[in-house]
């Protein structure tokens, strides 16, 4: 169980000022969506909650710990990170990928032990990618690929998971899938952080959404609050019809605003 | 004689050809590992063309006759500029083409400067000598020679298998690798100082002999799980393997003189290159 705090965070990429004062509670057992446009934070917020962007100003506790006075390691165990683009370098059996999760917890010289390959077979049977163990991940489908990068991230065995873009380029089934598989660990403790870019499937799974705009966290709480008319024109510059699928959200952009329209 | 040949020719031209083989190995795969790129490398980088420029010009203007040591340390130190100019051109890029581009760059420019030593030296002894490191040898190498390598080569190997598990972690770039806890910092510093010091040493005694680190690490990959930590050890050896037996077959292929080792394996390593840059839109 982790609580992560963002207070008043600020934060700059090439010295060009990226967030702008954010402040938020990410509580654990909650699935959490960060959505917003292209450009608007979203990846940079992700990044400083895993310690990898400096905060200009402001800070991010984890369970009231500054995060970049957290031994490396030690934060790694804590929060699992999905960069964003399924990245893999070399054509390494998933197998073998999913046993790169265990790094946190390896010194440099020590062996993989029995523990470590049960803590892998867990998370592959987590994802659901047990059948795929002895393949080789790039040359997986993509909706496969995701799983098993994910799995990956599962593996690590932390009690936060971050997850960037884990829907980009998957078709609606495999979309689901993730989206479900996230919640499912939500559900028995995590906390999940994911950026998102589909509107529905942040109204139907998360239970918190921040979404920003141009580097400011313009609503943060539950989807109906934060998913709006008002908000999405706003933001967005778009107007969208609101839905209910059988007792499901659904979100369903379907007009551009004029640039000079928007507020 | 049969003992002297043995003990004072062969015996010392061996452990030569071993020790930078084996330095030269894994510098390749870990350089791979580390850059994610197959086609990384200390001569492709230009490490290996810098550090002989280092020893080169202690030759020339006569550094190296005050100190043993002054030649094996310029070269490391060269071999260490032209890795850091390298890794600041293209650290943030993680497109392997453009790593390539850069590291002909620097080869080049080391090149370039071993050329005007050569272009302007008065004597044709001192030309001879230039000329041996540019094309890499282990010819008539003594003891002293096992002896100024193997300190840089023990320190360079020790340092590159310390932590292996970082270039693993590097399979899912930077991001991915630090969010698993590796400090990148901390790893690049001990790769850039543990190739310096490992191959400026090998190439202060035997001169700049490519494509080992391609070659090796090439043929290795297709019996391993293709996690870069996997390559490393067996790259080592398959380096010192190599490399003796390449300078076994120098003396034994019957040329008008004697043929160099450096010469050998660029036309062994080339077509390995090629192969990998055709390759290069496809995944590996």
């Amino acid at each position: 169980m982790v609580t992560i705090t963002i207070e008043g965070l600020c934060a700059d990429l090439q010295r060009r000022p990226v967030l702008n004062d954010i402040s938020a509670t990410l509580a654990p057992g909650k699935m959490i969506g960060i959505i917003g446009p292209n450009g608007s934070g979203k990846s940079t917020l992700v990044r400083a909650i895993l310690g990898l962007v400096r905060a200009r100003r402001g800070s991010i506790l984890v369970d009231r710990r500054d995060v970049s006075l957290v031994p490396p390691r030690e934060l790694a165990r804590t929060i699992a990170y999905l960069p964003q683009g399924q990245t893999l370098h070399w054509p390494l059996s998933v197998e073998r990928l999913i046993l790169l999760g265990r790094l946190p917890h390896l010194g440099p010289l020590s062996r993989v032990s029995e523990e470590h390959a049960r803590a892998s077979q867990a998370a592959m049977a987590r994802a659901d990618v047990t059948h795929l163990s002895g393949r080789i991940v790039t040359e997986l489908s993509g909706g496969e690929r995701a799983r098993v990068m994910l799995a990956r991230a599962l593996a690590v065995g932390a009690p936060a998971i971050v997850a960037d873009e884990p829907l980009a380029a998957l078709d609606p089934g495999h979309q689901m899938d993730v989206m479900e598989l996230l919640s499912r660990e939500a559900k028995a403790g995590s906390l999940v952080v994911v950026v998102l870019h589909d509107l529905t499937m942040a109204a139907r799974y998360c239970d918190q959404i921040l979404l920003l705009n141009e580097g400011s966290l313009v609503a943060d709480g539950p989807a109906p609050q934060v998913l709006t008319e008002q908000a999405l024109m706003q933001v967005y510059g778009i107007t969208a019809a609101f839905s209910d699928c059988h007792g499901r959200a659904a979100v369903i952009p379907f007009a551009r605003m004029a640039s000079s329209a928007r507020l | 004689m049969t003992r002297a040949i043995v003990l004072e020719l062969r015996l010392p031209r061996t452990l030569v050809a071993l020790l930078v083989g084996a330095m030269l190995g894994l510098a390749g795969g870990v350089l791979q590992g580390y850059l994610r790129n197959p086609l990384a490398e200390p001569s492709v980088l230009g490490a290996s063309n810098s550090a002989a420029l280092g020893a080169v010009g202690a030759i020339y203007f006569g550094i190296a006759e005050r100190h043993v040591a002054l030649l094996p340390l310029l070269a490391i130190l060269f071999g260490l500029l032209a890795l850091l100019l390298l890794f600041g051109l293209a650290g943030r890029s993680e497109s392997p083409l453009a790593l390539v581009l850069a590291g002909i760059a620097v080869s080049t420019l080391a090149g370039a400067g071993i050329s005007l030593a050569l272009n302007l030296s008065s004597n044709p002894f001192a030309a001879m000598e230039i000329m041996s490191w540019l094309l890499g040898s282990v010819e008539n190498r003594s003891m002293e020679h096992v002896w100024i390598a193997l300190p840089c080569v023990a320190m360079g190997l020790s340092m590159l298998l310390f932590d292996t598990r970082a270039l693993d972690a590097l399979s899912l770039g930077e991001d991915g690798a630090r969010s698993l806890g590796v400090n990148l910092r901390r790893t690049r510093a001990r790769l850039l100082i543990g190739l310096a010091v490992g191959v400026g040493g090998a190439v202060a005694v035997s001169g700049s002999i490519g494509f080992i680190g391609l070659i090796v690490p090439h043929l290795i990959r297709p019996f391993t799980d293709r996690s870069p930590s996997a390559v490393l050890m067996p790259s080592m050896l398959g380096g010192a393997m190599l490399l003796a037996s390449a300078d076994i077959l120098v003396r034994l292929i019957p040329t008008h003189s004697e043929l160099k080792l450096g010469v050998v394996t660029a036309f062994l390593g080339v077509p390995v290159f090629l192969v990998h840059l055709l390759r290069e839109r496809r995944l590996w």
